[in-house]
């Protein structure tokens, strides 16, 4: 998969390192769900400024990962959304529910200890 | 022709392949970064509507001129169950939980024209036009 999960501390950093096709970000989707579970984290931060492209697919699937984590008390964090994706999500009217957004990792991380 | 390409759209990962030729195409011919990101977002929206709902496709991409203009033209076809209403498709109607219909509805806001035609048991046929200049959001993105 081309993506890595890593714990620190009570939190999962996940870094996308290439554009996804959809089942891609089923896997993503549905490991995150399960290893926020396994290491009873408190925050999730998922990298993402390795794509290209966030389509409605990307942005209901980042949704579902933030409601779900909200239900068990963790928070999620979207960071590095490049300039142009974040023009295009906003033309297009795509929204993040639930999730948090900051610019980079640091960014992310002190957000979570915020 | 020459200046086209075109891709077959049997999975997703071919979708993946639509939209990064898109975005190639686009910022050969001279749209902007921003624009070059409407178009790959768009055609990704129009591929997942061939892989989900008519199975497999073609998406045929090329440069446009029109009257002293340049734009690219991306041709989405299928064989597929085809759309009972598209203007209620269109007019943002049809949006439900599943997301049926929020790809044609982006594909209007991201791109300049979008012209679809489809029949029932025939298929359908998604005909989206970025023109070159006409980017007023991604001109402010390029001044910060």
């Amino acid at each position: 998969m081309t993506v890595s999960i890593l714990k620190q501390r009570d939190y999962l950093i996940a870094s996308v390192q290439s554009d996804l096709t959809d089942t891609e970000v089923i896997e993503l989707r549905d490991a995150l769900l399960s290893e926020v579970a396994k290491h009873r984290a408190r925050g999730v931060i998922v990298d993402v400024g390795a794509l290209d492209v966030i389509d409605s697919f990307v942005s209901r699937s980042l949704s579902t990962v933030a409601r779900t984590n909200q239900l068990r008390g963790a928070k999620t964090v979207v960071v590095g959304i490049q300039p142009d994706v974040a023009v295009a999500m906003s033309q297009f009217g795509l929204r993040l529910d639930a999730v948090e957004t900051a610019l980079d990792l640091e960014a992310g991380l002190q957000l979570l200890d915020g | 022709m020459t200046n086209e390409a075109r891709v077959q759209i049997e999975s997703d990962a071919d979708t993946v392949i639509a939209r990064q030729q898109g975005r190639v195409t686009a910022l050969r011919i001279g749209l902007s970064r921003t624009d070059a990101t409407f178009v790959a977002t768009a055609i990704s929206e129009i591929a997942r509507n061939i892989t989900v709902h008519a199975g497999r496709g073609e998406i045929v991409i090329r440069e446009i001129n029109d009257s002293g203009r340049t734009g690219i033209v991306v041709i989405a076809r299928d064989e597929g169950p085809g759309i009972s209403d598209v203007e209620a498709v269109l007019r943002h109607d049809y949006i439900s939980e599943a997301g049926l219909g929020i790809g044609l509805w982006g594909a209007q806001r991201l791109m300049d024209e979008v012209v679809v035609t489809s029949e029932l048991g025939k298929g359908t046929t998604v005909t989206m036009t970025k023109w070159c200049g006409a980017d007023q959001v991604g001109a402010l993105l390029n001044e910060v």
